[in-house]
């Protein structure tokens, strides 16, 4: 369990959760980065950037 | 093997291929490159002792620069900054894609509205423009007209990056309504898709449908050659049909593949993971 940084609502998180991984708000829909892991840490992830991808 | 991995953001494919490299008992360290900083004698990333550096950087800068310092710190790193290079630029590709007598789509590059204009009239319409630095169809035009080709070539013209004016025509292939994507380990393919939409961009990133392929010989010579052409590695080979043969229009090199996996019966991060053991036990050879 953790609080969005945004909306301030609580997040049920999955168990495998990764350091770099992105998860999304289930309230607000803002994309949430998770910085650590124990206990689980979220920031509102980085905007797109032009030269994302593969 | 001590395997680092080089990233941004965790995405489904980096997760797959953490769990497989666990799996197995490797040790893996995750190194976010933006915590870190390359310097000409040295970096704080924990690098050094890495027998294999694998480059999965979301953002394709970061992923050319993190390389060609692994390579200066005579770290092994797959992809190879020289692949990262040709795969990170369209003009790049198509050209090393062409050298090497692999079939692609005739391409013009302009360096002025004008000129570009002049490029799109000779292909007629509707052909295509493309940025020469992107993905998953970010900014891709089809072109239907000569008002349509003002327009956009006027936006292009007015955004920022000059990279934006180096303009990237491209003849328009009317494929069936789908691409292949091949995933390959230095040119030997791994598992191959399709990607179908109604629309003309047929990325998965944008929802197309995938389905299995099954890999006949003409696509495996394709896949092999254009791999060499770019220097080989972990890499997304995209092809087009186009009537007569096949036609391929890009090479990724830091590809996704969690859409791959799903559809296709092949267990993609193991033979990937099967394929950083090879690269790391040939490195261990040749550095003793």
């Amino acid at each position: 369990m953790s609080t969005c940084p945004e909306c301030g609502d609580d997040l049920t998180l999955h168990d495998d959760l990764e350091v770099g991984e992105i998860v999304d708000c289930g309230t607000c829909g803002t994309e949430l980065e998770v910085v650590d892991t124990a206990p689980p840490v979220l920031e509102r992830a980085p905007d797109l950037a032009e030269d994302w991808g593969e | 093997m001590h395997v680092g991995i080089l990233y941004s953001r965790i995405r489904q494919d980096e997760k797959l291929l953490l769990t497989e490299l666990r799996e197995r008992g490797h040790d893996v360290e995750k190194i976010d490159v933006r915590k870190h900083g390359f310097s000409l004698d040295g970096t704080d990333a924990p690098i050094a002792d890495c027998d294999l550096v694998v480059d999965r950087c979301l953002a394709t800068s970061r992923s050319k620069y993190a390389t060609e310092f692994c390579d200066h710190y005579d770290v092994p790193v797959v992809n190879t900054p020289e692949t990262a290079a040709i795969c990170a630029d369209k003009v790049r590709n198509s050209l090393a894609l062409s050298e090497a007598g692999v079939p692609t789509p005739d391409t013009t590059v302009a360096f002025t509205t004008d000129s570009a204009l002049e490029a799109i009239e000779s292909y007629g319409y509707p052909c295509v423009l493309k940025p020469v630095v992107g993905s998953w169809g970010r900014l891709m035009a089809k072109v239907d007209s000569r008002n349509a080709a003002e327009a956009i070539l006027e936006h292009k013209a007015t955004l920022g990056h000059y990279e934006h004016k180096v303009f990237y025509v491209q003849d328009f292939v009317a494929k069936p309504g789908r691409d292949i994507r091949v995933l390959a380990t230095d040119g030997e393919p791994v598992a191959a898709m399709t990607r179908s939409d109604e629309h003309w961009l047929t990325n998965a990133a944008k929802g197309a449908e995938t389905a299995p392929f099954e890999i006949g010989a003409e696509v495996e010579e394709l896949v092999a050659a254009a791999s060499d052409a770019v220097g080989g590695g972990l890499l997304g080979v995209d092809l087009m049909e186009s009537g007569d043969g096949y036609t391929v229009h890009e090479v990724n090199h830091t590809v996704e593949f969690k859409a791959l996996n799903e559809v296709s019966d092949v267990d993609v991060p193991s033979v990937v993971v099967d394929w950083l053991e090879t690269k790391a036990d040939t490195q261990v050879e040749v550095t003793a």
